[in-house]
């Protein structure tokens, strides 16, 4: 289905919406009833509230309620040193808890004027692609399981965990690894690591070619998912979808090529992958097809991991020098970046993060109108967020 | 034939008809627990967990098999909470009238020449009638609770059973014109002593010629125990359990029991009419030791047709309600009428 096609569906969406507006409360007087899902409901995965007006079981209208989780991140960062805002960041994306420090270091090192080692670097973007990984198996997983279908979400757990015993291996934490430091990362490999990662990017290879037929591959689940929820290409941009979400609308735009960050994708041969359609169908299809990148990308990085020093020289405490700067990567829910003000002091004045899931669920609201409960469920799933990135 | 002669005959003691009754009664009651808790451990939590690459329960007894036990009993000490708005008759007697629905149909199912509880000329019809009595305790349930989610739950529940009633007796219709009779021991007897073109060595069992019926009937089974791919009204993805929702302790427990006794029962008819029930092609029908073989006979088919079906139901994904009707209307009543047509002409031919 083409762009133009999907304007035209929304289009026609819209117009049974007025419909179903008008017949409310005017022609046969049914009554209208609001739902009010979550902030406790199992397809929410945490705390997202979700006001939907129905006309028996099509939404007319549907609000998504954020804030329910909020944690005050950026506040918090305000009275923390450097190395300590990298140990409270990891919990904002739970499942690629990695990713999420590489910004908030990479805009530090900006500040400072100090570049991290060749060896740091690839390290660093190994386990930005593991965590990646970590974090879309279990999306694969997911929204299989949104849609009903029980066994593909106990596969999904079952074949992460190789890429945790990995991410486990070298930092220590299996979820939070805090792992990244200003001027490089805190250790280096451990023996033996590079041919054992190199086998579980084997067996996630075999999970995406299994779930691919076994997920995509089903009859029930492409009718569940294409033509649910068409994000146009324009109108997607106009919300600030990142990520795999606007790939899947044929926006051929990822942060890890048109980036400027530091680090060494520019070295390694991959592709990003595009999408047409712009459906829940299309949304899974790029993200599964970007966890078997992923794993070619690992399998490059660790063929040519350079050797050297892992840390560059640093001062024992960091002073972060007077100034601003921006960073933002290609994480696994889209692009998420830090915006760090410092006033030479050994805090952050003013941290605001950017990050994915907020922008990716603003388009809720005007995707949802039209389409039936079980399609809320198929939209907010294929949309993919993760609560602590929502609400910070 | 009297029950309460074949078992005089069985036992070689005159049995007064109140006691056949009160034997029949506590029969009835103790299968269907142990049915509901076979298929629960077997399927639900061995077969499932070895899918999904888990081990299930492993601590209650041996491998866990008292599991379903300890659930039942753990059940039993809940408190028995009504919501504040609920209709408290109604929503306390819906579990009931889904448990009682499942009770009705394992009367007809024969086990044994006399291993049946009574032999109605009508069985089959009787047993899909009683089995749709269970929605009207779906939809209590719903309305009952005074919630949304249970509302919107029961009204899917009482759409897709409505639905799929139709494709269900219409896919039973081959085998009743094949057969000749709605009697279920007579359908045992005709698949038993039937011949495949003029081959009598293994019985006439009625998957081979009723093969479309079969599959039908599996498919409207599958939504008629709401299990995935048919799940929607107790979709826990979209609306957290449906009619189930408010339900908590042993009426829950009713429903749970209602659940796999009710699964029990329809794997147990498609044995029946498909695949020869309690009889073996061989050897005499009247023969009382078929009623001792004849419930192992069953049990291995039973277990066989359940298994087909709870593997249906670790699978699939779940589709969406409309395309449920969309499936029901367009595809499977058109495909079993189409199935009664040319079962009709080969009876008159053949």
């Amino acid at each position: 289905m083409t762009a133009v096609g999907a304007d035209r569906r929304q289009q026609l969406a819209y117009v049974a919406t007025q419909a179903a507006d008008a017949r409310l409360n005017v022609e046969i007087e049914t009554e209208g009833m609001t739902l009010n899902i979550g902030p406790q409901h199992p397809a929410t995965h945490g705390t997202l509230r979700l006001v939907a007006r129905l006309d028996g079981e099509q939404v007319v209208e549907a609000e998504p309620i954020m804030g329910y989780m909020h944690r005050g991140y950026e506040k918090l960062a305000e009275v923390r040193t450097y190395p300590q805002v990298t140990t409270l960041i990891n919990r904002i994306d739970w499942l690629g808890s990695f990713a999420n420090e590489v910004p908030f270091i990479l805009a530090a090192e900006k500040l400072m004027e100090v570049e991290a080692p060749p060896r740091a670097q690839w390290i660093r973007t190994v386990l930005f692609e593991l965590s990646r990984i970590a974090n879309i198996t279990l999306f694969l997983g997911d929204m299989a399981v949104q849609l009903g279908a029980i066994t593909p979400v106990f596969m999904a757990f079952r074949d992460r965990e190789f890429v945790l015993n990995q991410i486990e291996a070298v930092t220590g934490g299996r979820f939070h690894p805090n792992f990244d430091r200003i001027g490089g990362v805190k250790d280096d490999l451990p023996k033996g690591w590079i041919e054992d990662t190199k086998q579980a990017m084997e067996k996630i290879r075999d999970f995406c070619d299994e779930f691919e037929d076994l997920v995509l591959g089903n009859e029930i689940f492409q009718s569940r998912s294409r033509g649910i929820g068409i994000v146009p290409p324009a109108i997607g941009l106009s919300y600030g979808l990142s990520g795999a979400n606007i790939r899947a609308s044929g926006v051929d735009w990822d942060l890890r090529r048109d980036g400027h960050e530091a680090l060494v994708y520019d070295q390694l041969d991959w592709k990003v992958w595009t999408h047409p359609d712009g459906d829940s169908f299309a949304r899974y299809w790029v993200r599964l097809q970007e966890t078997r990148e992923a794993t070619h990308m690992v399998d490059q990085l660790l063929d040519g991991l350079p050797a050297g020093p892992i840390m560059a020289k640093v001062p024992r405490i960091i002073k972060v020098p007077a100034g601003e700067a921006y960073a933002a990567t290609e994480n696994p829910l889209g692009e998420m970046g830090y915006y760090i003000v410092s006033k030479g002091d050994l805090v952050p004045f003013r941290v605001k993060i950017r990050s994915a899931s907020f922008s990716n669920i603003s388009i809720t609201p005007w995707l949802l109108k039209g389409v039936y409960v079980p399609d809320i469920i198929t939209i907010l799933a294929s949309l993919y967020f993760i609560l602590g990135d929502i609400d910070r | 034939m009297n029950a309460g002669v074949a078992m005089s005959g069985l036992l070689a003691v005159e049995v007064p008809y109140w006691a056949t009754a009160i034997i029949k009664m506590g029969v009835i009651a103790l299968v269907i627990p142990t049915a509901a808790l076979v298929l629960g451990y077997v399927f639900l939590m061995k077969i499932m967990s070895f899918m999904q690459s888990r081990l299930g329960p492993m601590e209650a007894g041996p491998y866990g098999t008292l599991q379903l036990l300890a659930d039942g009993l753990k059940f039993l000490q809940k408190e028995d909470i009504f919501p504040e708005k609920a209709d408290r008759t109604v929503f306390a007697l819906a579990p009931l009238v889904v448990l009682v629905s499942t009770f009705l149909i394992y009367v007809v199912i024969p086990t044994g020449p006399d291993a049946v509880v009574a032999q109605l000329d009508v069985g089959i019809f009787y047993a899909l009638a009683v089995s749709s009595l269970s929605v009207v305790g779906i939809l209590m349930a719903g309305w009952a609770s005074a919630n949304k989610y249970a509302l919107m739950g029961g009204l899917r529940a009482a759409g897709q059973l409505i639905a799929y009633e139709l494709p269900l007796v219409l896919a039973v219709m081959g085998v009743v014109i094949q057969a000749g009779t709605l009697d279920l021991q007579k359908i045992v007897t005709a698949q038993a002593t039937g011949e495949i073109f003029g081959w009598d060595g293994i019985g006439n069992p009625f998957i081979l010629t009723q093969f479309v019926g079969f599959f039908i009937f599996l498919v409207a089974v599958q939504a008629e125990l709401t299990q995935p791919p048919f799940d929607m009204p107790v979709a826990e993805s979209e609306i957290v359990g449906g009619y189930q929702v408010e339900y908590t302790g042993f009426r829950f427990l009713f429903f749970f029991m209602g659940e796999f006794g009710t699964a029990f029962a329809f794997a147990a008819l498609a044995a029946v009419m498909f695949l020869g029930g309690w009889a073996l092609p061989w050897g005499d029908l009247e023969h009382w030791a078929f009623n001792i073989v004849g419930p192992v006979i069953m049990l291995v088919k039973v277990m066989a047709v359940a298994a087909l079906i709870f593997w249906f139901r670790f699978t699939y994904p779940r589709l969406r309600e409309d395309q449920l009707q969309r499936l029901a209307w367009k595809f499977l009543i058109p495909l079993s009428l189409l199935n009664i047509v040319v079962t009709g002409v080969f009876k008159v031919i053949l």
